[in-house]
């Protein structure tokens, strides 16, 4: 019998805004990404990205998956267009702290640098849609920390509608603009969060207490 | 890491690393040389020991040897019998990745089709060569034909083989970013298959030559085949070493300096292989 992962699954992402989709392991959210991504075509229901078909769309996967025969760079500027293969990216890698790696192979690289490389990818598109499944996973808190920064000030320099996967609450709480928590599977939506605040403010008094209105709404989930 | 990386860029390789491997290298081709001559001073001792024509000594091949380059024949059957063995490889070898991977990729023509793999790799090359002739006539295209059909089914399972460990990532990946189906095949497919291309175009030289030579003693004007075949019936067997040893002389330089280099290419990015 086939495994059911989502059911009766709804939500919106509004236009340039940073959604977290947030559930428990195993819950059907990387499912719905691929769904989004059009990698799994085994399902029924209907979605609508930006751009009407048109607009690009750009993923982090939970592994870096660059091609480990190509140069960072050339990882990079396979995924652009044929017409945009020749831009410049020196601000893109400057501002992802990858100037010096750019011309390495993904094997010299550590983990984090090349999280940080499949970021450069994903943002060198130009996405109208940007989707992350759990890009900070299997790094330690310091480094998960240190990017999830990074990827903040990429983002506000190239601002995108975002879609992120997590089961993490706190960096859902420190990326989003509003998180759409789901139940166990199959997956559907229990409610949204929304975080009206600027990501500037949120200091960690803030954060302690968005935990707990968080868990307060939500109580039993994660 | 980055400095030293910097520094193969630059195509001058960092200070010590420069003599170590070259004296490795250098004592590794000197073992070879000695261990070549020591196995013509055995080959001297025998044929001065037991005289006879059917053993002739390295001299009388080298003589043998010289006279064949001196007319020109040498490097024209030589050359007749490098031809057909590149012509029989790229065939193969382009054949035989095709329907390997497609096969490789596809579980149910696999399952349809892999008893006529198994049928294939154990027909004789003779009986290939021989029906090749029967059917097509002794002309060219069956000969080169008849070498391809022997080889490729060894193709086809090494490259089924390939196609059944690509990383469906990759290919995820590539969908994502929309990437072009040729790109798709030069930046993702090729560079997965490419140990498995090494590993079949390998042993496929090495198993095509030996193949030609029948293919040209059987049933073709020229080449080393029909040379050795001349010379068997002249019962001339320093001829027969003569262009033997030539012909192992030309595939080890094909080894050394198109394949090898070729290997190292593309295998770069493998980090310390430099």
């Amino acid at each position: 019998m086939p495994l059911v992962a989502i059911r009766d699954l709804a939500f919106d992402v509004p236009e340039g805004e940073f959604t977290c989709l947030l559930g428990p392991s195993g819950c059907g959210k990387t499912t719905t990404l691929r769904i989004l991504l059009g990698l799994d075509t085994d399902f029924s229901g209907s979605f609508q990205l930006p751009g009407k078909g048109q607009g690009r769309v750009a993923a982090v996967f939970q592994e870096p998956t660059l091609l480990p025969w190509r140069t960072v760079e050339q990882n990079v500027r396979l995924a652009l267009p044929k017409d945009e293969r020749g831009k410049n990216l020196d601000r893109l890698f400057e501002s992802l702290g990858l100037t010096v790696v750019r011309n390495l192979y993904p094997a010299e690289l550590s983990l984090g640098l090349a999280r940080r490389a499949a970021l450069a990818r994903a943002f060198a598109t130009e996405p109208a849609m940007l989707f992350l499944d759990e890009p900070f996973v299997s790094l330690d808190e310091q480094t998960a920390t240190k990017l999830r920064y990074l990827l903040l000030s990429v983002w506000a320099a190239r601002p995108t509608t975002a879609l992120m996967v997590t089961h993490n609450v706190r960096e859902a709480l420190m990326l989003s603009d509003r998180i759409i928590v789901l139940s166990a599977r199959p997956a559907h939506v229990l409610g949204t969060f929304l975080i009206r605040l600027p990501r500037e403010s949120r200091n960690p008094q803030v954060m302690a207490d968005l935990q707990r209105s968080f868990h307060e709404r939500f109580p039993g989930v994660l | 890491m980055s400095l030293a990386r910097a520094r193969r860029q630059e195509g001058e390789p960092a200070e010590g690393m420069r003599t170590f491997p070259n004296m490795l290298m250098r004592s590794k081709a000197l073992t070879v040389v000695m261990s070549l001559l020591g196995l013509c001073l055995l080959w001297h001792l025998a044929a001065t020991a037991w005289p006879s024509r059917a053993l002739p000594s390295p001299a009388a091949v080298w003589v043998a040897l010289m006279r064949e380059s001196a007319s020109g024949d040498l490097f024209f059957h030589l050359g007749m019998t490098l031809g057909r063995v590149m012509a029989a490889f790229i065939v193969a070898m382009a054949l035989g990745s095709v329907i390997g991977v497609l096969l490789g990729l596809n579980r149910r023509a696999d399952r349809f089709f892999d008893p006529w793999v198994v049928l294939f790799l154990n027909v004789p090359a003779l009986v290939v060569i021989v029906l090749a002739y029967i059917w097509f006539g002794l002309n060219e295209i069956a000969a080169i034909g008849a070498v391809a059909v022997n080889k490729i089914p060894n193709v086809i399972v090494t490259m089924r083989e390939g196609a059944r460990a690509l990383d469906p990532r990759y290919w995820e990946m590539a969908t994502v970013y929309r990437i072009g189906r040729l790109e798709r095949i030069r930046h993702i497919l090729l560079p997965q298959l490419q140990p498995y291309l090494a590993a079949t175009s390998r042993s496929g030289i090495a198993l095509i030559w030996k193949i030609v030579l029948v293919v040209e003693l059987l049933g073709r004007p020229n080449g080393v085949g029909f040379q050795i075949h001349l010379y068997f019936q002249l019962f001339d067997v320093a001829s027969i070493l003569a262009y033997t040893l030539a012909f192992v002389a030309v595939m080890l330089v094909v080894e050394l300096f198109l394949v090898q280099p070729f290997e190292r290419y593309s295998t770069r990015w493998r980090g310390n292989s430099a």
